[in-house]
C-alpha cells in the first residue's frame, strides 16, 4: 500500500473535539428500502431553483431527469425511484432561513424502475476536457461536502484559472459525521477512478487525498487501491484531527500551505477541492450512468437507536430513515440535519434528505450553560479561530453595528466554523450573532446599491426633462424665426392650423 | 415528530467566567499564607474587609441597574477585586481606608463603566490609587516583615483587629516603633541622597535581591502565576511583557551606572512587579486583546513601572502603570490586529 505522507502546512486555532464517530461505524452501510413517497427540492445546490420538466399525474423511473438545471448556476434533479409525481408544492426542508420550499412530491410504486442508461457510455479519457464538463453538469451534481455548489459550474469556473492541484476533502472534521469515512473505506476504488476523472477533465497530472489521522481503515483501503491502480499523480496526505481542518479554505492551507485570499476561491492558488463524496458521484455518473439520486449520510447521535450510515435515495423523509435505524430513543430532543458545529436544527422529522445531508443527528435535550454574560475579552476566542479573527472584537462591533470595523476585523472573512462558541467563557452565540452581522451588512450593501440605483434614475430623468425642456424651446425658437422669414401669410397659416388643430383635439 | 429550534453550533461550551475568576483565586492562596507569614494578620483583616464591600458594592449597583444580582454576584469577578486590593493593602489599614477603595472600585470603576466586560480600568487599581492620595499617611504604614534578625514587632490578632477597626495603636506603640519604609522607599530615598546603591543595600533591611521577607513574597504570586499559565487562564504575553518592560531598562540603567541605580533583580523582587505580571496586568477586561497587544501592553507596564520608580514621585509605580496603559488599550487594539488568513500581510487598515 501507499503511505501517506505528512508535510502540511499549518492552520491556527482550531479544536480537538470529542469524535463520536465510533458508533456510527461499527457496521457496513446499510440500504434504506425504497420509500412510500420521495420530496424532492427544486433547490438542493447553490444557485437557481431547477425547473420542473414533468407534470402532475406524470409516471417516472429511477434516474430520470424530472428538474433541469437553469440559468448559469444551478444543477437538475433526477428521480431518485419509480412512482408517480403528485404534487409540485411546497414542502418542509431543511434550511436557515424558512421552513418550505418548493419540492415535487413522488408517490414511489415500490419496483425501483431504472430510467434506461445511455446506449454507450464512452470511455471518459476519450472524452475532451469540455465534452466531459458538460456531461457532468448533466448529472445533477453538486458538492457533497455540504456547500452543494454545482460540481460542473465549479469545474468550468476552475478551468479558466491557473490550476496546479486536485484536492480531494476525505478530512470529515466534524464530530458525529462518518459518511465520507465509510465512503473511502467502502468505495476506495470509486474515489481514486473520480479523482482520475477530474483531473482529465482538468488537464492536472497531481491530486492529493486529505484525510484525517481519526480514519486509519479508510486510509488504509485508500492505499491498497492506489497500490493497485498505480497511478502516481495520486499523493495521499494524512492531515490531523483538528476541527476545522476539513473546510476547504484550511485543507488548502494544510494540503499547500498557502491562504486563499479574501473573497477568493482556491482556484485563485491554483487549487480545486472536491469532496471523496462528489468524485465517487462523478466516477458513478460517467462510469456507470447513474446521475446523483442517492448518497451515504450517517444517522447518529444518543436520540437514535441504532447508529449508522445508510445509503439513501435523494428525497426520502428523515423520519423514514430514523425508523429503519431503530427509531428515536426516549432522549431525542433535537433534530439537526448536519453536523454539531455548522448543522442547522429542524422541527419536523418529514423534511427530506437531500444532497447536502451528509448526517442526520438526534441529540438529547441540550444542557443548560447558564445566562449569557457579557464579554470579558479574555481571547479564548481568538486563540481557536482558524481564520485569525478577533471574534471578542468583532462582537463589540456586531453589538455596536459598527460596520466599518466590522469589514476591517474580517467579519466577512469568518467561516461560521462554530469554535470560538465552544470556548467562550461567558457563553455569548458568537456565530450565531456574526451570521446575523453578516445578513446585516448585506442588507446595508444592498440598501446603499437600491440608493444608488434609485439616485442614478432620479439624475438620468432629470437630465432627460432638462433635454427635453431644451429641445422643446429650440423648436420654438426656430419656429419663431422661420415665422419672421416667412412674413405675414406664413404666420396667418401657423394660427390657422393651430386652431384647427383646436377644434380637432 | 417535532422539535425544538436552535442555531448551530449544538455543543455546548464549557468554561465559565465563573471557574476563571474561581481559578485565580485559588492561585492567589500560596500569597495569601505567605502574606500573613510575613506581615501578620492584618492582611486577613483587610481581605475579609474588601470583600465585604466589594460584595455590597457589587449587589447594591447590580440593583440599581436593574440586573439579576444572582448572576453578578456567583460571577466571582468582585471576589478578585477585592483580593487583589488587599494584597496592594499595608497590612495595617484602618477599615475605611479598605472601604473607599473596594467601594470605588466597584460602583465607580467597574459598574458606573457598565459593569464585568465593560471597565476601562483595571478596577481594583482605581480603587487603589484613589485611597493612596486620598489617605498618603494610612497607606504608608507597612509594618516590618517578621524575619526574626529585624526589630519586628509582633501586634497579635487582637492589635491589629482593634488598628483596623480604630486606626488606634496601642497606648505604649507609636507608629515609629511598628512601620517601615518599604525596601523600595528606602533605594528611592537613598538613591535620590546620593547614596550608592551598594551601600544602601548594606541596610539590615535588604535581603538577597529586594528587601528581607519582602522579596519572598513574590515567589509565591510566581506560583499561583505559572499555575494561571498552565491552566490557560492567563497566556504568556503580559507577564513576559512586563518583566521585560521593566528589566531591560533596569538592567540598561544598571549597567551603566551601578553606583546610581538599583540592579534588576531589586526591581523584580520589589513592590508588587510579580503581583502585577501574573494578576493585575492580566485582567483581560481592561488589558489589550490580540496577542502581539497583549506584548505590547504588558511592555507598557513595565517600562512605566520602572519609570515611575527611578524618577517618579510613588516608590512603586504599578498601580499608575496598569491604569495608564489601559487608557491605551484601544490604540494597542487597533493596530495590533493579527494578520487574517487570507489578507494582504504586513499592512494595517
Amino acid at each position: 500500500m501507499s503511505a501517506p505522507t505528512y508535510d502540511l502546512g499549518k492552520l491556527h486555532g482550531g479544536l480537538r473535539l470529542q469524535g463520536h464517530k465510533t458508533e456510527s461505524t461499527a457496521m457496513p452501510i446499510q440500504q434504506v428500502p425504497v420509500p412510500k413517497m420521495l420530496a424532492m427540492p427544486l433547490t438542493q445546490h447553490v444557485g437557481n431553483p431547477a425547473q420542473p420538466v414533468v407534470a402532475m399525474g406524470e409516471s417516472v423511473a429511477k434516474g430520470q431527469l424530472i428538474a433541469a438545471s437553469e440559468g448559469s448556476l444551478g444543477a437538475p434533479v433526477h428521480a431518485s425511484s419509480s412512482g408517480t409525481i403528485v404534487a409540485i408544492e411546497p414542502w418542509p426542508v431543511s434550511r436557515r432561513l424558512g421552513a418550505n420550499a418548493p419540492c415535487i412530491v413522488i408517490e414511489c410504486d415500490g419496483e425501483d424502475r431504472a430510467h434506461p442508461l445511455p446506449d454507450l457510455l464512452p470511455d471518459f479519457r476519450e472524452l475532451e476536457p469540455a465534452e466531459l464538463l458538460r456531461k457532468i453538469l448533466e448529472g445533477g451534481i453538486v458538492g457533497l461536502g455540504g456547500a452543494v455548489f454545482p460540481t460542473a459550474q465549479k469545474l468550468m469556473q476552475a478551468a479558466t484559472c491557473d490550476l496546479r492541484f486536485l484536492i480531494l476533502n476525505g478530512v470529515e472534521c466534524e464530530p458525529y459525521i462518518s459518511c465520507d469515512d465509510m465512503l473511502m473505506r467502502t468505495y476506495a476504488r470509486e474515489v481514486l477512478g473520480g479523482a482520475q476523472i477530474l483531473m482529465h477533465a482538468l488537464d492536472l497530472d497531481l491530486c492529493y487525498i486529505g484525510v484525517e489521522s481519526d480514519k486509519p481503515q479508510a486510509i488504509q483501503r485508500l492505499g491498497e487501491e492506489m497500490a493497485e491502480l498505480a497511478d502516481e499523480r495520486i499523493i495521499l496526505k494524512q492531515v490531523p484531527t483538528i476541527y476545522p481542518s476539513g473546510g476547504e479554505d484550511q485543507l488548502v492551507q494544510l494540503v499547500t500551505n498557502l491562504e486563499v485570499p479574501t473573497g477568493g476561491l482556491p482556484s485563485d492558488v491554483g487549487c480545486l477541492v472536491q469532496n471523496v463524496g462528489t468524485a465517487t458521484a462523478i466516477y458513478d455518473w460517467i462510469v456507470g450512468g447513474q446521475p446523483l439520486v442517492s448518497r451515504i449520510t450517517t444517522v447518529t447521535g444518543d436520540g437514535v437507536s441504532k447508529p449508522m450510515n445508510v445509503l439513501a435515495r435523494i428525497g426520502t423523509p428523515i423520519a423514514d430513515i430514523i425508523k429503519f435505524a431503530g427509531g428515536y430513543t426516549k432522549q431525542a430532543r433535537q433534530l439537526i440535519v448536519g453536523g454539531p458545529m455548522t448543522g442547522k436544527s429542524v422541527t419536523t422529522d418529514r423534511v427530506p434528505l437531500v444532497k447536502a445531508t451528509n448526517c442526520i443527528l438526534v441529540l438529547a435535550e441540550a444542557p443548560s450553560v447558564g445566562a449569557e454574560m457579557p464579554c470579558i475579552r479574555c481571547g479564548n476566542c481568538a486563540d481557536v479561530c482558524p481564520v485569525q479573527l478577533l471574534p471578542q472584537q468583532l462582537f463589540w462591533y456586531a453589538c455596536a453595528d459598527n460596520e466599518k470595523q466590522l469589514r476591517l476585523h474580517g467579519l466577512t472573512d469568518c467561516i461560521e466554523c462554530g469554535c470560538c462558541d465552544l470556548v467562550c467563557p461567558s457563553h455569548i452565540p458568537l456565530t450565531a450573532d456574526f451570521r446575523t452581522a453578516k445578513a446585516r451588512i448585506q442588507e446595508l450593501a444592498d440598501e446603499k446599491a437600491r440608493a444608488e440605483r434609485a439616485r442614478s434614475r432620479f439624475e438620468a430623468r432629470n437630465e432627460r426633462l432638462e433635454k427635453e425642456h431644451q429641445e422643446r424651446a429650440d423648436e420654438l425658437t426656430r419656429q419663431k424665426e422661420s415665422a419672421k422669414q416667412g412674413g405675414p401669410e406664413m404666420i396667418a397659416e401657423i394660427l390657422k392650423r393651430k386652431q384647427q388643430e383646436k377644434d380637432d383635439g | 415528530m417535532e422539535f425544538a429550534r436552535k442555531e448551530a453550533p449544538f455543543i455546548a461550551p464549557n468554561a465559565t467566567v465563573a471557574r476563571m475568576m474561581l481559578q485565580v483565586l485559588l492561585a492567589l492562596v500560596p500569597a495569601a499564607l505567605a502574606h500573613v507569614w510575613y506581615f501578620g494578620p492584618g492582611f486577613l483583616f483587610n481581605l475579609l474587609i474588601a470583600t465585604l464591600f466589594c460584595i455590597a458594592g457589587e449587589a447594591l449597583m447590580v440593583r440599581a441597574r436593574g440586573r439579576d444580582p444572582v448572576i453578578a454576584l456567583t460571577d466571582y469577578s468582585a471576589l478578585v477585586t477585592a483580593a487583589l486590593l488587599a494584597f496592594a493593602l499595608p497590612s495595617l489599614t484602618p477599615w475605611w481606608v479598605t472601604a473607599t477603595g473596594a467601594l470605588f472600585s466597584v460602583v465607580v470603576a467597574k459598574h458606573l463603566y457598565g459593569g464585568i466586560g465593560f471597565n476601562v480600568f483595571n478596577p481594583a487599581m482605581a480603587g487603589y490609587v484613589v485611597i493612596l492620595v486620598a489617605f498618603p499617611m494610612e497607606m504608608n504604614l507597612w509594618v516590618a516583615p517578621s524575619m526574626g534578625d529585624l526589630d519586628y514587632v509582633d501586634l497579635g490578632i487582637l492589635q491589629t483587629l482593634t488598628y483596623t477597626l480604630t486606626g488606634n495603636l496601642p497606648p505604649d506603640l507609636g507608629f515609629d516603633a511598628i512601620s517601615r519604609a518599604t525596601p523600595l522607599d528606602a533605594m528611592q530615598s537613598g538613591l535620590r541622597n546620593m547614596q550608592t546603591y551598594a551601600e544602601i543595600r548594606t541596610n539590615p533591611m535588604m535581603g538577597d535581591f529586594g528587601g528581607r521577607g519582602w522579596e519572598w513574597i513574590g515567589n509565591f504570586f510566581a506560583i499561583g502565576g505559572f499555575w494561571l499559565l498552565v491552566q490557560k487562564i492567563i497566556r504568556w504575553q503580559i507577564p513576559t511583557g512586563v518583566f521585560v518592560g521593566l528589566l531591560l531598562p533596569a538592567g540598561i540603567m544598571y549597567l551603566i551606572d551601578p553606583g546610581s541605580n538599583a540592579s534588576p533583580g531589586f526591581h523584580l523582587f520589589s513592590g508588587a512587579t510579580i503581583l502585577c505580571a501574573f494578576f493585575i496586568a492580566t485582567d483581560p477586561v481592561s488589558a489589550a486583546t490580540s496577542a502581539r497587544g497583549r506584548l505590547l501592553y504588558g511592555l507598557g507596564i513595565g517600562v512605566l513601572i520602572y519609570v515611575i520608580r527611578r524618577w517618579g514621585a510613588y516608590a512603586d509605580g504599578v498601580a499608575f502603570a496598569v491604569l495608564l496603559m489601559n487608557m491605551a488599550v484601544p490604540a494597542i487594539d487597533l493596530v495590533t490586529r493579527p494578520h487574517i488568513v487570507g489578507h494582504a500581510k504586513g499592512r494595517l487598515g
